[in-house]
């Protein structure tokens, strides 16, 4: 009885009603989407890189560092040398080592050099390893591993010939064109930088650069295929390596053996820590959207409670009437914030389908632009939390023209 | 008693100086059925808003069926309005969005009894009032004045109320609708032996009523 007349009386205004119930959705669409991306980011970017206890690579800011070597994005400051890369990595605490060769690109996208034992002990997310949707991991000088990005963006199967560039700019002038690649295997989709990036063996990065000084291609002095073949190439440097350690109680220990190391200056962080360092960079921007966003539904809220303010104007004689049937003052009260609930329960369905329905239309392009991974689960814990908060903010913002109808009903005489 | 008023005198706070209801004894037998004529402005509204329990009294004794109204809380009189005494306007008797039968529920909500007012009691009723089923469920600003009269009797007597109040009810019908109105509500009324104040300047509508009296011989303001 009490919820039909709340609803018939705002059917009854269906007007004022209806511009109100849109005003809301959008803000609560906005503040739904704010919290829920924010979140997706937040997930998608810590779990980069799991399994990976110290990241390693030459003297710099440790968010350099993670930037370059995990997100490759940025640029190395320096290499470090294979020899220490040896020494560190045959330490008694290490459990593996996988470097890191970075400084080319294919069509934009960063090439890297590594060994196979990327795909065996790299993962991301809750320790998922890598997985091949296609061929597996490199073996030749000249095999190259796609990313799932890499692969779907440019089209690329298995047997693809691929050309690297030098640098990392995404029109390069200067080709590895005389040594091609063949794709021997896809990675599965990670939602992490894995799928922006080609890989290749360190050999593979040696032997393209063979005959290059300062960055530039000799005349002439290119080798034969076959010349390549039967050399070994041992790589001079590297850019960055990835440690995993027996047991991660020594990771402060190892860490600081690095850091101190005397022959050269290298740092090792913790990626974990860096990444949630990075992401405190970004917490600044990240509550000035939800502020925003808060706003934007206290604004939205306001207008609901003047809609009713106004409304308990137009209804004096409804409010009479109800009296004298023997309502009390308090049920025009509680009338009055049933109905602000109603309109906001309503903006809630409405702005939450809004938000599902447009994850699933741009889910694919934030996918293919940002290797954003949102998913359209817009049910959680904190996005739960705040339409509790919302709901509690409508009940406070509704006591205002539920006052009203609560003192009209007590001044009201029958005239 | 139905209604049984001593030494009432009144005067709206804002205007402490003016007293404009100032009765030294006032009755009503149960089962009387009383015509209540006067100028507007004697005090009328006040009057039936002190009977109904919408105001209280400060000074005096106002007792409607035997109970004490200026002695009561306001939740009691909001209660005891909704328990013992119909009333009826001269419009806007019905909540214009709501059908016939809703109304009449929500009437029946505020009342002590609770009782699960059926249905079919409703439509019962809304057929003894010559309401085709078609219209129950319409939203009653959409029926005639008539209509909407007649539904607003049902509404005033679906909690068997001892006393019903009518102020003006007829007076924004025609003069078929209001003989017709007239003459239902008089037979309803004698049915079930409720008392009736009836409250208009028409004096053409006593010839209804057994007792006629005029405001301005039971309310005296200026006499204290």
């Amino acid at each position: 009885m009490f919820i039909g007349l709340a609803y018939k009386s705002l059917l009854n205004r269906k007007g004022s009603v209806l511009l109100t119930v849109l005003a809301l959705t959008v803000s609560i669409f906005v503040l739904l989407a704010v919290e829920h991306i924010r979140h997706q980011a937040k997930d998608s970017f810590s779990n980069t890189v799991s399994g990976v206890d110290l990241v390693v690579g030459a003297r710099t800011g440790s968010l350099n560092l993670l930037l370059y070597s995990v997100f490759r994005v940025g640029s190395p400051t320096n290499n470090i040398s294979w020899d220490s890369y040896q020494t560190i990595a045959s330490g008694k605490n290490v459990a593996w080592a996988v470097p890191i060769s970075l400084g080319d690109s294919y069509q934009g996208y960063r090439v890297m050099g590594t060994t196979r034992d990327y795909f065996k002990y790299f993962s991301y997310g809750q320790k998922h390893q890598l997985k091949f949707t296609s061929g597996k991991a490199f073996e030749g000088v000249f095999d190259v591993v796609l990313g799932f990005e890499v692969a779907k963006q440019l089209k690329h199967t298995l047997g693809d010939k691929v050309i690297l560039a030098h640098g990392i700019a995404s029109t390069s002038f200067s080709l590895h064109d005389d040594r091609p690649f063949k794709v021997v295997g896809i990675l599965a989709p990670t939602g992490t930088p894995v799928d922006q990036t080609v890989h290749v063996s360190l050999q593979g990065i040696e032997a393209i650069h063979m005959g290059w000084r300062q960055g530039v291609k000799m005349p002439g002095a290119t080798l034969s295929a076959e010349q390549l073949a039967q050399m070994a190439f041992q790589p001079k440097s590297i850019t960055a390596f990835m440690l995993g350690l027996k047991s991660r109680i020594t990771t402060f220990r190892v860490q600081r053996e690095i850091n101190t190391y005397k022959r050269e200056p290298m740092l090792a962080i913790l990626p974990g820590v860096a990444l949630s360092e990075l992401w405190q960079m970004m917490g600044m921007f990240e509550n000035t959207l939800r502020l925003i966003s808060v706003f934007i539904l206290i604004a939205a809220l306001l207008g609901l409670s003047a809609m009713l303010l106004a409304s308990i104007r137009e209804r004096q004689r409804e409010i009479q009437l109800l009296r004298v049937v023997g309502a009390p003052p308090f049920f025009l009260f509680l009338l009055v914030e049933l109905e602000a609930l109603l309109v906001a329960v309503v903006s809630i369905l409405l702005g939450a389908s809004m938000l599902y329905m447009s994850l699933s239309i741009v889910g694919d392009v934030l996918v293919s632009n940002f290797g954003l991974h949102i998913s359209t689960n817009i049910v959680s814990k904190s996005n739960v939390l705040v339409l509790f908060w919302m709901i509690c903010s409508t009940v406070i913002v509704a006591a205002i023209p539920s006052l009203g109808a609560y003192k009209s009903a007590r001044s009201r005489q029958m005239e | 008693m139905a209604i049984d008023l001593q030494n009432v005198q009144f005067s709206y706070p804002g205007v402490p100086d003016k007293t404009v209801l100032n009765i030294r004894h006032w009755s009503v037998s149960p089962g009387e059925q009383v015509f209540l004529h006067g100028p507007s402005g004697g005090g009328k509204s006040t009057l039936l808003n002190l009977l109904s329990g919408m105001l209280r009294a400060h000074h005096g004794e106002v007792s409607v069926l035997g109970e004490r109204l200026d002695q009561m809380s306001n939740r009691q009189r909001d209660k005891f309005r909704a328990n013992h005494i119909g009333y009826v306007f001269q419009q806007f008797n019905l909540i214009p969005y709501l059908g016939a039968t809703d109304n009449i529920q929500l009437a029946a909500h505020f009342s002590a009894r609770k009782r699960q007012v059926l249905k079919n009691e409703i439509h019962e009723l809304l057929s003894s009032l010559g309401i085709p089923p078609d219209d129950w469920h319409k939203p009653t600003a959409r029926l005639s004045i008539g209509q909407q009269q007649r539904i607003a009797i049902a509404r005033a007597l679906i909690n068997n109320p001892e006393l019903l109040i009518a102020d003006e009810p007829s007076s924004s019908l025609d003069q078929q609708n209001r003989d017709n109105f007239m003459s239902l509500l008089m037979s309803l009324v004698d049915k079930h032996g409720i008392t009736l104040l009836f409250v208009s300047h028409d004096m053409s509508l006593s010839q209804y009523f057994g007792r006629i009296e005029a405001l301005s011989d039971i309310n005296s303001p200026e006499a204290h």
